[in-house]
């Protein structure tokens, strides 16, 4: 059991449990509950299971390389304090399930909440038993989001989302600069390794970079910890379950600042910074969270400023920097778990049984809960401070603490003083809080008639308040070895001596512990009946922490929203504009810095066939332009013509392969833009006469002319002053050298696209079928627009000489339309396939490959659709363009898994060639294999795209008039 | 040659900008269209401007000079531009369609304002 790889499976098996239990019936509550039972206590008992190594001051770590070049690597180290706080996270995780098992209502979704619960402390554990800064900083977020889950667990309640979405925001915004004061901190230290960090104190202090750090990760422990100023989301994450209270503000979440503070204590403290800023925040924040606790009237609202005020005093003393005071907050940190869980899980037996959780209502309770009360009383004793409990021996340590000089500032001398108030208050809430919940007359009209809670959830109380108990009276034998080891891991050699006697005759703290007991006591006796008419605390009830949170959250929102009102747009036109604009002037930038000249090359020489062709594509293009508006049909052939263009100028530029595919993308492209012309409306002719434009639109005409013409100059210029330059050597030297070695292929441009660069092509062919799912789905939903919806003008005429012709049935006239070019059409089907499988087979090694025969093949299709109509073609030929689509991706990334098996990475290829008689040599690479599913997955892409187009014209009619048969006619192809 | 392969893309690319800029959807689609030519012609000259010299090698280690070849490597970055080009106008053009259903223009916001 020492090996130090079960650590992995402390963190892990939460994670496990969480994502089982997300996955059960909604009814599933005990299997939910046993499930996360079993694994907390599995994580506990392997944790037990490490102590001899931990006592002996071993330091367990675990490692998973992971970015080892970044010092990036997973982590996992247990020490004396990650053993303590880690048995704590496990243990009371443990008695919280148990309890929420009994808690939680048979008509929540139950697994629900344990999965939360789950991941919650999964994350917990991760920060815990982190090794690496990074890691601890991701954990941290991971338990900011696990807790908002929880706290908003009842979602259906509108104070749960809010109080679920305070505590994102707060924890959330400091876990960011926590991330940045971590980074700063391993900067400083030369690693993110926690033991590297931990030994680089000298070299972290006399960094200029220590004090930006140190606030930073302060603000995330404050934040995480309730902090003032930050304190105010702790009462409002009380509209969570009252388990997730249990948990949530006990052994973890709030303890996550703590322990962070703690675990750094060693590099971070003993300079005036952290004593200014670490003391005064910790005194504030015991100050006014007791002082706060005093006032609520909801007995976990008193709870939760308790637990401000308790992590305030945990803060104080790690702020003092004395090892002693780093002692007495490690102590107080496992007695304060102890007592404030068994004290949250009372409350909510009482919420349970009662109905209500109102101070002012309850009253008398003992009589009917005996059990519940008396546990209530022990627990809330501690939280007080009296002896014989645990949280006695901590408020002692902390009183004697405060006694001491540390710095010789104002708050040596306030020190004491303020500490008796504190403990004072608390005393005071919490007499209240039993005294008027439990003592009394009998409660009148509460919700409902209390009575005794069940044996197993009162267990977990019970099972705390023995610790507490046992803690108080013999703490050397009980607490004291856990202490020992992680006091020990903390101070290392700072080990101070302490004792944990009960006992240490008269002394000053303890006149301080009585001094405070009798004055809580005396002040509840002398205010207990105005408090039930207070509705806020006062001297601070104005600072609502809430309503500033608001107004700052607002304040953002609203200057998000001016500033996008301001600078931002939703008009395309603009937007497009503005990034043209961006790109010319970023692109001229260099030009007018560094001046423009061509380069060295003499320019070769101008071919007449190419400046013609150039000269009809460049006339293509601008009449394109010209023309697009309301001329749609000319547009389209001119696009298409000037494509023609590109097209042959690839082939004189030596890229037969582009040619090849650019023309068959051409054909396709046409038709996909033909199919479409019908759904757009009809244009109107302008909407002002000729003559009298508004001067406004010829402005803006003007403008985008100039901008288009500034644009073409630019690149026209840019493109020649790369082309006169010399090439520099690039990688596709490599490429060359190796195409046939190491690919076996000849069409380098081919062995490049399946072999070099096979995981590029893989994630293309991936987003080609993404793209024709989200156009096939899209087209779903369409609806065209009324005035499209109608038989195309050409069939209305068609069937108006049916109906007028006697011998002619209805139709007939459509059916007989272009018969010789659809018979050739039909027998081309063959034939285009016959190419694209030649196409196919040659291209490793001549020009062709995946892609061209892919679209050729969808070419195949389109013209079988084209000559008898998608009814037909569908009624004889089962076209099944997504599994095509499947096929190709499964059959492209199992040859690259292939090469798994033979021991090499991920799209290895092998190769070789096969000799079949009549036909000669085939290219037999697995990059065929390969370059098969490329083309499985264009045809299917492009198929699918073009049929889901081609089908609304037979579609849509019928979906708007469905009672006219005569809508239903079969629309051909290219029925635009 | 150079000079007028550097027009061919200067022409390109201003007639596909002019149409980028109008408020009609197909005018954009059209736009793009030409802009991608201009693209990849630009890619394709960056590979410097050769004839009668396709990357397709000899099977003996002499032939493999890469010296003796169009750069390949432009070649293939254009061959999968084109493909996804393809596939982003039919996703583009099935927008349009669907944004044309739903509001009835062809408008690029969708609301027609001056024209």
């Amino acid at each position: 059991m020492h090996d130090p790889r079960f650590l992995l499976a402390v963190v892990a098996l939460p994670f496990l449990g969480s994502a089982i239990a997300a996955f059960l019936p909604a009814r599933g509550r005990n299997l939910a509950s046993t499930l996360a039972g079993v694994i907390a206590l599995a994580g506990a008992m392997i944790i037990a299971a490490y102590y001899p190594l931990v006592e002996r001051g071993e330091v367990v770590r675990h490692e998973l390389a992971w970015l080892p070049t970044l010092g990036l690597n997973l982590t996992l180290r247990l020490d004396g304090f990650t053993w303590l706080f880690a048995t704590l996270v496990l243990g009371i995780g443990a008695l919280v399930i148990l309890y929420a098992r009994y808690y939680m209502s048979p008509d929540d979704p139950v697994p629900r909440f344990f999965a939360f619960l789950q991941a919650f402390m999964g994350s917990m554990l991760g920060i815990v038993l982190s090794g690496n800064l990074i890691q601890i900083a991701f954990f941290w977020e991971l338990t900011s989001l696990f807790s908002f889950l929880l706290i908003g667990y009842w979602h259906h309640n509108q104070s749960a989302r809010d109080g679920a979405r305070m505590a994102l925001i707060v924890t959330g915004a400091g876990g960011v600069c926590l991330l940045v004061g971590l980074l700063l901190l391993g900067r400083m230290a030369g690693s993110y390794d926690v033991d590297a960090v931990l030994a680089a104190r000298d070299a972290i202090h006399a960094d200029k970079a220590y004090l930006p750090a140190l606030i930073l990760i302060l603000i995330g422990a404050f934040t995480k910890s309730a902090q003032v100023p930050f304190h105010f989301w702790l009462p409002h994450a009380m509209a969570a379950p009252t388990p997730v209270s249990a948990y949530l503000h006990s052994a973890t979440m709030v303890k996550a600042g703590i322990f962070l503070l703690t675990l750094l204590w060693p590099v971070l403290s003993g300079t005036d910074s952290w004593y200014l800023i670490v003391t005064t925040t910790g005194l504030a924040t015991l100050l006014v969270g007791a002082w706060a606790a005093i006032f609520q009237q909801d007995l976990k609202g008193l709870l939760a400023y308790s637990t401000i005020s308790h992590l305030g005093l945990i803060t104080l003393l790690l702020g003092l920097g004395s090892p002693l005071a780093a002692v007495a907050a490690i102590f107080h940190t496992v007695n304060h778990a102890t007592f404030k869980a068994s004290l949250f899980m009372a409350t909510g037996i009482i919420d349970h049984e009662t109905g209500t959780r109102d101070l002012r209502r309850l009253s008398g309770l003992v009589r009917f809960m005996p059990i519940t009360a008396t546990l209530a009383m022990v627990a809330a004793a501690a939280m007080a401070g009296v002896p014989l409990l645990n949280g006695f021996l901590s408020k002692e340590m902390f009183l004697a603490e405060a006694l001491e000089a540390h710095s010789g500032t104002i708050i040596d001398v306030a020190l004491p003083y303020l500490a008796t108030l504190a403990s004072a208050f608390s005393v005071f809430y919490s007499v209240r809080f039993i005294h008027q919940t439990f003592f009394g007359p009998p409660p009148v009209d509460l919700p409902h008639q209390p009575a005794e809670a069940p044996h197993w959830i009162r267990l977990p109380i019970e099972i705390l308040v023995l610790a507490c108990l046992l803690v108080g009276i013999v703490p050397a034998l009980t607490i004291g070895p856990f202490l020992a080891s992680a006091v020990q891991s903390v101070l290392g050699d700072q080990t101070p001596t302490y004792s944990l006697a009960i006992w240490h005759g008269f002394t000053l703290p303890l006149a301080m512990s009585f001094i405070a007991l009798i004055a809580g006591t005396a002040l509840y006796i002398l205010f207990r009946e105005r408090l039930n008419a207070v509705e806020r605390s006062p001297l601070i009830g104005r600072l609502k922490g809430r309503r500033t949170f608001e107004a700052v959250l607002a304040a953002i929102v609203n200057a998000a929203r001016g500033l996008h009102e301001r600078l931002g747009t939703r008009r395309l036109q603009v937007q497009l504009r503005l990034i043209v604009v961006t790109a010319l002037l970023l692109g001229t930038l260099p030009f007018l810095r560094l001046g423009y000249s061509r380069g060295p090359l003499q320019d070769t020489l101008i071919d007449p066939v190419f400046g013609l062709l150039w000269l009809c594509g460049g006339a293509c293009a601008i009449a394109a332009a010209w023309q697009a508006k309301f001329h749609r049909l000319v547009a389209l052939v001119l696009v298409g013509a000037a494509g023609l263009a590109v097209c042959i100028s690839f082939i004189w530029l030596s890229a037969p392969d582009l040619g090849l595919t650019q023309l068959l993308v051409e054909i396709v492209t046409l038709v996909l833009l033909l199919l479409s012309l019908r759904w757009l409306p009809q244009r109107r002719p302008a909407i002002w006469p000729e003559e009298r434009k508004p001067p406004m639109v010829l402005i803006r005409r003007g403008g985008d002319l100039l901008l288009a013409i500034a644009g073409g100059t630019g690149a026209a210029a840019l493109a020649y002053a790369m082309m006169t330059r010399p090439m520099p050597d690039s990688i596709s030297r490599y490429f060359v050298e190796n195409a046939y070695s190491g690919g076996g292929g000849t069409n380098v441009v081919n062995v490049i696209l399946v072999d070099f660069r096979g995981f590029d092509t893989l994630g293309e062919i991936t987003v080609l079928s993404i793209v024709a799912l989200t156009v096939f789905t899209l087209l779903r939903r369409f609806r065209p627009a009324p005035e499209s919806i109608e038989i195309p003008d050409q069939q209305r005429r068609q069937n108006a000489f049916d109906e007028a012709s006697k011998d002619h049935a209805m139709g007939d006239t459509l059916v007989h339309y272009l018969f010789v070019p659809r018979i050739i059409m039909q027998w081309l089907f063959p034939v285009v396939l016959t190419f694209a499988l030649y196409l196919l087979m040659r291209g490793h090694d001549l020009p062709g490959g995946g892609f061209a025969a892919g679209i050729a093949t969808s070419i195949a299709f389109l013209l079988l659709y084209m000559a008898n109509g998608t009814r037909l073609v569908e009624a004889s030929l089962s076209v099944q363009p997504v599994r095509w689509i499947s096929a190709g991706l499964v059959c492209a990334v199992a040859t690259g898994l292939a090469a798994w098996l033979f021991g090499y990475p991920f799209l290895t290829s092998h190769s070789r060639y096969l000799t079949l008689p009549l036909i000669g040599d085939i290219p037999l690479a697995s990059a065929l294999l390969f370059d098969i599913g490329v083309f499985a997955v264009v045809v299917g892409t492009t198929l699918l795209m073009l049929i889901a187009i081609a089908h609304q014209s037979i579609r849509s009619p019928r979906a708007r008039k469905p009672v006219q048969p005569a809508a239903a006619e079969p629309g051909t192809g290219g029925g635009a | 040659m150079e000079i007028l392969l550097s027009l061919a893309i200067g022409v390109l690319t201003a007639s596909g900008l002019w149409l980028l800029f109008r408020p009609r959807t197909f005018q954009v689609i059209l736009g793009l269209s030409l802009l991608s030519y201009a693209v990849n012609l630009f890619i394709v000259a960056a590979g410097r401007l050769r004839s009668d010299a396709p990357p397709i090698i000899g099977k003996d280690p002499t032939s493999a000079d890469p010296a003796l070849y169009a750069d390949p490597l432009p070649q293939a970055l254009v061959l999968t531009a084109i493909v996804i080009s393809f596939a982003t106008t039919a996703l583009l053009l099935v927008v349009l369609l669907a944004s044309r259903g739903l509001t009835g223009t062809d408008h690029v916001d969708g609301e027609d304002g001056e024209a």
